[in-house]
């Protein structure tokens, strides 16, 4: 999957993001009250989230977990130095894992930062995401030149998608 | 948190409802009342369990970019910068990380030149380098996460 097919949000649509990025009202009908603070129906607010949703401007809507409170306190971004030539094929592979939530290739910033495949692997122990990640390299084989876990240690921020302007 | 707020967190990680009454409509496939469920989401929000119910907006399926940067911030400086970097509404998640590079966070922006302005700026107030990280290659997002 490229990041590339870039569709221009309607200004509905960038209405939407901004009265509801943060959450959807917790109220019996919460399309209607969007509707109302956006000054138009509720027909038209189920619609157009239908469409969001149909052409992935909208990934899904629900719960969003805070893993920390779900007992996922070891929070591995494992990054891994893995050959240009081999990453494109590699990448879905570690992205198949059932343990990874997201797997992006990304620059390196040699020589202080050689890794190019990024991979957040949850679990509840650090020994945990350690095993995790040695399937992961296991997988790899000689592709991969070397690896770190980076653990976080804290959420400093964690809003959902607010528009500047 | 009780065995009916985990089905709830496992259930509706996402398909919730496009209708007049999600909220009931939900209710009804988890065995419960509208009310109780609207009840407990609230009460999972305010308790932190959930960061927020509702949709998650792909900013760049909508022209948007995000951009993954890093920085090696002191010890000394670390909480100064957390508030120069957080006071960017573009900034949508900041990670304090155990590496040298120990802070690691996400601009949200209109455009890419938006969001590398914003690093910018960032570099700019703190003094400190930022390592910009833009993916480029997708492989995998999604969210399994089991309660």
């Amino acid at each position: 999957m490229k990041t590339g097919e870039r569709s221009k949000a309607t200004s509905l649509e960038r209405r939407l993001v901004k009265a509801i990025g943060t959450g959807l009202p917790l109220v019996p009908e919460p399309y209607a009250e969007v509707a109302a603070a956006l000054d138009t129906d509720e027909a038209t607010v189920i619609a157009t989230l239908e469409a969001m949703l149909a052409r992935g401007a909208i990934r899904r809507i629900g719960a969003v977990p805070n893993h920390y409170a779900l007992g996922y306190q070891a929070n591995g971004m494992a990054v891994f130095d893995v050959d240009d030539d081999a990453v494109a094929e590699l990448g879905p592979v570690i992205g198949a894992f059932d343990f990874v939530s997201h797997c992006y290739r990304r620059p390196r910033n040699p020589p202080f930062w050689p890794y190019n495949l990024f991979a957040m692997v949850h679990a509840r122990t650090r020994p945990a995401v350690e095993t995790k990640v040695r399937q992961i390299r296991s997988r790899l084989g000689s592709a991969c030149r070397g690896d770190t876990i980076l653990y976080s240690r804290r959420i400093l921020k964690k809003t959902g998608l607010r528009l500047a302007r | 948190m009780d065995a009916t707020d985990r089905r709830i967190v496992a259930g509706l990680q996402g398909g919730f409802p496009l209708c007049p009454r999600p909220y009931a409509e939900a209710a009804r496939a988890l065995g419960l009342d509208e009310d109780e469920l609207i009840r407990r989401l609230a009460r999972l929000v305010e308790t932190g369990v959930l960061s927020r119910f509702g949709p998650l907006f792909n900013v760049e399926a909508m022209g948007g970019t995000y951009i993954l940067a890093a920085m090696a911030v002191p010890e000394d400086a670390f909480d100064r910068v957390t508030e120069l970097v957080n006071a960017h509404v573009e900034v949508a998640h900041n990670y304090e990380r155990e590496h040298l590079l120990n802070m690691w966070f996400v601009v949200a922006a209109e455009t890419p030149e938006r969001a590398e302005a914003v690093l910018a700026e960032i570099a700019a107030e703190t003094g400190i380098e930022v390592l910009s990280m833009p993916k480029l290659e997708e492989y995998f997002v999604g969210l399994r996460l089991q309660p």
